[in-house]
């Protein structure tokens, strides 16, 4: 057996884990079918220091023992000890073989290509990517069109105006395959599926 | 967690006295007030939860794995103001067990409160799990069948 998990520095996860987790999954659908809107999150979880609430209630409701977590390098250790006792899930340090992933500052994040993207026959073996960022809107910014969006929508992510654009055409047009990307800021929500275009004029 | 082998051993020791023992011994140990007050400020790191765990064999301690058979299990995880903190799996779907075990497991590793607990609640489970161990080799010592081999007298 691995050795013991130090509870010392985890917080308590929801407090009605089966309810608060089916009220994350819904919040979580909305946003990958509503891929312009900016969903709020209820979650009653003392989430781990640098995780933003949002972040903290998908990593509590998605992932299970099935399923590999990678956390970027800077999210502490109870960070990780968090996932792993409330949900069960084995903690990776390889990003490319992770079913579910965490970044919270840009320069860690890796690039979505080495991400798992499932295959043309299951494109659904591939990585869910959470990214916190400091700042996120609607209404400015990127343009954003697809399924889910009628006509188009703006995002705002100032934190990854530089690569993320050229990287994100790149996930599109893999399509079945790619990876899907949730952006947090505290409790707000973006989803952003593979099948949505993103140009930045 | 970094623990050394003894203090592993011996929260193992109770935490199987706690999970094996009867509520009601858990019950009466949780009427002191000193345990009725720590219970009111406890924080829940996982309520109390029932599930399924699939116990596995092995044949002999040396053969394969096989599973032997699901068992109701509910567990809990809780912390106390002080930051100690206590891990229950026990048997069945009471919660109420589940708590108070991972209450007395939090207590006993509380310097100040242990000596109280191991008096209080653990000497009792000891003595009451000796006893039915000593009940239980007592009944199956009476069945025992000595087998003997008779010389026959052929040669």
């Amino acid at each position: 057996m691995g050795a013991c998990l130090d509870l010392s520095a985890i917080g308590p996860g929801f407090s009605d884990p089966d309810m608060a987790s089916q009220a994350v999954f819904r919040r979580s659908l909305e946003a990958l079918s509503r891929p312009g809107s900016l969903i709020e999150v209820d979650s009653d979880a003392a989430a781990p220091a640098g995780v933003g609430a949002a972040a903290c209630a998908l990593l509590l409701a998605l992932p299970d023992q099935d399923t590999r977590l990678w956390l970027a390098p800077s999210f502490s250790e109870e960070a990780a000890a968090y996932f792993r006792f409330h949900t069960g899930c084995p903690i990776t340090s390889v990003h490319g073989e992770a079913d579910f992933a965490l970044a919270g500052d840009v320069t860690e994040l890796p690039l979505l290509q080495s991400f798992r993207s499932g295959s043309d026959e299951y494109p659904d073996h591939s990585a869910t990517l959470i990214v916190e960022v400091p700042h996120l809107a609607i209404g400015s910014g990127w343009r954003i069109a697809g399924p889910g969006i009628r006509n188009e929508a703006r995002l705002s992510v100032p934190a990854l105006e530089k690569h993320f654009p050229a990287q994100w055409a790149a996930n599109h047009k893999r399509f079945p395959r790619g990876i899907d990307v949730f952006l947090t800021c505290g409790a707000l929500l973006c989803g952003l599926p593979r099948t949505i275009q993103l140009s930045e004029d | 967690m970094l623990q050394n082998n003894d203090a592993l051993s011996a929260r193992q020791d109770w935490m199987r006295l706690l999970a094996c023992g009867p509520l009601d011994v858990l019950e009466s140990w949780a009427l002191a007030p000193a345990v009725v007050h720590t219970q009111a400020s406890l924080v829940w790191l996982r309520n109390p939860q029932t599930g399924l765990v699939m116990v596995r064999g092995r044949a002999g301690g040396t053969g394969d794995r096989f599973n032997l058979g699901e068992m109701t299990v509910t567990r809990c995880a809780l912390r106390l103001p002080d930051g100690a903190h206590g891990v229950a799996y026990v048997q069945g779907r009471s919660h109420r067990k589940a708590e108070l075990a991972a209450l007395a497991d939090a207590l006993l590793q509380t310097p100040g409160a242990r000596s109280a607990v191991v008096q209080g609640l653990i000497a009792p489970l000891r003595a009451r799990a000796d006893a039915e161990a000593r009940t239980q080799r007592r009944k199956a010592q009476a069945t025992r069948v000595e087998f003997f081999t008779l010389a026959r007298g052929e040669d």
